[in-house]
């Protein structure tokens, strides 16, 4: 079952650049919920906080308060390491583990992190590939086949897998669909759709019809401000602020 | 690609605002029938209906490319939705006007009786709120559009004074009935070219504001 | 244009090749009547008598090249994790240019630092001392390839990894290093075949011996310490197992890298 995200006064630099400027945002548990904005408005910066990864970047930090179910992911004893385990992310490239077989692939998070029961780890590899609509395509060439061999779409479900095998609770997607052609990107929308029964998704996209297409609530940053924030038909159709609407209607920049 | 959308809706806006030029020209027509009882004016709007049928099919398959090709978004989507609904509205004011155009022939083989109805002012009436409501969208003015809101009940009185004295002319004086019953119809028309015109004040607002005010909707009381 | 550009760089590939073959081949045509089972066998005579061999020789070449790679290699990895994953910085600079400086050092400056570190201290030759002069020189080769390597690795991979959850130390040695294994082996087995042949170092360290030595403290025969003193020497039999010993050397080189390649390339593909 996926968990809420509440995010409060959340702040993000790059070095002495505000990138994200006192975010406040309430993320339902079990919902899709879509991050629109033009390049550079702070909208995968925004992910990245919420599992911390906007951190690894040299001299980025973030400070504030987000709280994913009742964990405080930036709270004093908070480990980046064990936030990310639980928090999924799914990145915009396809990035499978080039050396790795497509079963070493979806099990990586999990022998990585010291999970030893071989039975057990079978199961969640084939529980983790069904989930990301991938089991039929790939169940015969587990071990033989690479994660590098998949053709693009493949190997994008193939990461969702991967990251749904350590089961996390929030699923991160920054632009997953993006370098993929319009069947697989149709796959993976549909995809998402179902996820949202096991879990809390937050995606990322410049496909403003993806948005709307996937997506219950929308919010839309500009320039490192959270804009608006609403139901996703409220965005499409009769958004309160201007610059909305003139983001959405293609009339921004 | 955006400036070629935006001539796709430019396009649009014009093309039904000549196709609301049109059914303005065919509802004048008719009224200037039944003030000179010439049938010539009742021809020229039998005549000019095909010409509004056919805007209105441009209009509908300009409407259906442009959501097809360009998915618009927030305010575009709501302008191709209010074309689409205000063409139909406009569509049925040039049969209403058909419908005045046959009536007032009939009348004319009658002979000519002194009726308590004033046929042209309500007319004019009429043909205001159909004009302020083109107006409205021609300028993207909610304010023009809700002031038409208003007119609705001015004309929806007039129609019913003119029943009741109608049916009252009816009774005492039986031999003028089938008069009366023409002008009954043209006055029930008139009334109904008022409702498409609220119709189409409506989609202005819903289109402009993103407000459904359609049967007193609850965004626009607050 | 095109086909003369095309023929050109076949034409310079062909050249290259030459150098290499005629080395080879001379080796071959003056050794290998000199290879038999008594020189792969038997330790050397005194001189003057004829027989004998290098096989305390091609025994000690082995042991002091594998000290020098237990000694060398995990250093050298680790450094150039070092250097790539955190090295972003002045003291990563330094330990660049640190590694660029050791990397020209002339080796027979190695042997006599070596020498003056541990063989004065322990008051003998060794073998070991000779393992760690070699192991020193092959450190900047792997540490520079091994970060070379690591920055090829897209950073994509190593987000993708962090963002399972996995400390950024198992994301190094299982993921990025995994990814980028090829490529360390090839450095790895640069620096091996360049130390292998090494003669300069081991004069102060390994020293040389004509008797058999398998123990690490005490001075060792090495293949090219054999050669280099057979080589010099009055004699014409000792000359042609210079030879010999030259080619056996070539040879346990080059079979050491494709041994090492075989064994890698399968577990690469099949992981």
């Amino acid at each position: 079952m996926g968990v809420g995200i509440e995010v409060h006064g959340l702040n993000a630099w790059y070095g002495k650049n505000l990138a994200l400027n006192s975010i406040d945002m309430s993320v339902p548990a079990n919902h899709v919920t879509a991050v629109i904005g033009p390049s550079g408005c702070g909208k995968s910066t925004f992910v990245r906080c919420l599992n911390r990864m906007h951190e690894t970047i040299p001299e980025a930090y973030a400070e504030g308060s987000v709280k994913v179910g009742e964990m405080d992911v930036y709270g004093s004893g908070s480990d980046p390491v064990e936030v990310r385990r639980r928090i999924g992310m799914v990145f915009q490239k396809p990035n499978p583990f080039p050396t790795m077989s497509i079963y070493g692939n979806v099990a990586a998070g999990l022998k990585l992190n010291g999970f030893r029961n071989r039975k057990q780890m079978d199961e969640l590899v084939e529980r983790s590939l069904r989930l990301a609509a991938l089991w039929d395509e790939v169940k015969d060439n587990l071990h033989k086949k690479s994660g590098a061999s998949l053709s693009g779409g493949q190997q994008q479900r193939l990461c969702i897998a991967r990251a749904l095998a350590v089961e996390p609770e929030v699923l991160l997607m920054d632009e997953p669909a993006s370098a993929l052609d319009p069947i697989s990107t149709s796959k993976i929308e549909e995809l998402i759709f179902q996820l949202k029964q096991h879990y809390t998704v937050v995606i990322v996209t410049h496909n403003m019809q993806q948005a709307a297409r996937v997506a219950e609530l929308t919010g839309f940053f500009l320039m490192g401000s959270l804009i608006e924030y609403d139901k996703t038909e409220k965005i499409f159709t009769t958004p309160a602020d201007k610059r909305t609407e003139d983001y959405v209607t293609g009339r921004f920049g | 690609m955006r400036s070629r959308f935006q001539q796709g809706l430019d396009e649009l806006k014009e093309k039904l605002l000549r196709m609301g030029g049109l059914a303005e020209q065919a509802i004048d027509r008719a009224t200037e029938a039944y003030r000179t009882r010439d049938s010539k004016f009742c021809q020229m709007v039998l005549a000019g209906e095909p010409a509004i049928n056919d805007a209105e099919r441009e209009i509908d398959e300009l409407s259906l490319d442009l959501l097809a090709m360009q998915q618009p978004m927030a305010v575009d989507l709501r302008f191709i939705l209010a074309v689409l609904k205000i063409n139909a509205d406009l569509e049925r004011v040039g049969d209403q006007a058909v419908n005045i155009a046959q009536r007032v022939l009939d009348l004319i083989s009658e002979p000519e009786v002194e009726l308590p109805v004033d046929i042209p002012r309500m007319a004019d009436g009429v043909s205001t709120m159909v004009q302020r409501a083109l107006e409205s969208f021609l300028d993207g003015k909610a304010e023009v559009a809700e002031a038409v809101l208003q007119m609705d009940g001015i004309v929806d009185r007039m129609k019913d004074e003119a029943f009741v004295m109608l049916v009252q002319k009816m009774t005492d004086d039986p031999s003028c009935t089938r008069q009366a019953l023409d002008v009954l119809l043209i006055a029930r028309n008139l009334e109904r070219i008022a409702d498409h015109a609220t119709n189409i004040a409506e989609d202005v607002i819903f289109w402009v504001r993103g407000a459904d005010v359609r049967h007193g909707g609850a965004h626009y009381r607050e | 244009m095109d086909q003369g550009a095309t023929a050109f760089a076949i034409l310079a590939a062909i050249l290259v090749l030459v150098p290499l073959l005629a080395i080879f081949a001379y080796l071959v045509i003056k050794g290998i009547g000199s290879v038999n089972l008594a020189f792969l066998t038997q330790t050397p005579k005194p001189p003057g008598e004829a027989g004998g061999g290098m096989a305390n020789a091609i025994v000690g070449t082995g042991l002091i090249l594998a000290i020098a790679s237990v000694f060398g290699v995990p250093l050298g990895i680790g450094s150039g994790i070092y250097l790539a994953e955190y090295g972003r910085n002045r003291f990563g600079d330094f330990i660049r240019f640190t590694a660029d400086v050791l990397n020209g050092v002339p080796s027979i400056v190695i042997g006599i630092a070596v020498y003056s570190l541990i063989v004065v201290r322990q008051k003998h030759f060794s073998a070991f001392s000779g393992g760690v002069a070699l192991g020193i020189m092959m450190i900047p080769t792997i540490a520079r390839a091994t970060e070379e390597m690591l920055l090829m690795v897209p950073n994509v991979v190593r987000e993708a990894a962090y963002g399972l959850g996995i400390p950024k130390w198992r994301t190094t040695l299982s993921i990025s290093l995994r990814t980028a294994s090829a490529g360390v082996i090839t450095g790895c087995m640069l620096a091996f075949a360049r130390v292998a042949g090494e003669t300069a170092p081991l004069l102060f360290t390994a020293f040389g011996n004509q008797f058999w030595n398998l123990k690490l403290n005490q001075p060792t025969a090495a293949l090219s310490l054999q050669v280099f003193t057979y080589a010099i020497s009055p004699y014409d039999e000792w000359h042609k197992q210079a030879w010999a010993g030259a080619l056996i050397l070539i040879v346990m080189i080059v079979g050491a890298v494709a041994a090492v390649r075989l064994t890698t390339r399968g577990s690469l593909k099949g992981a």
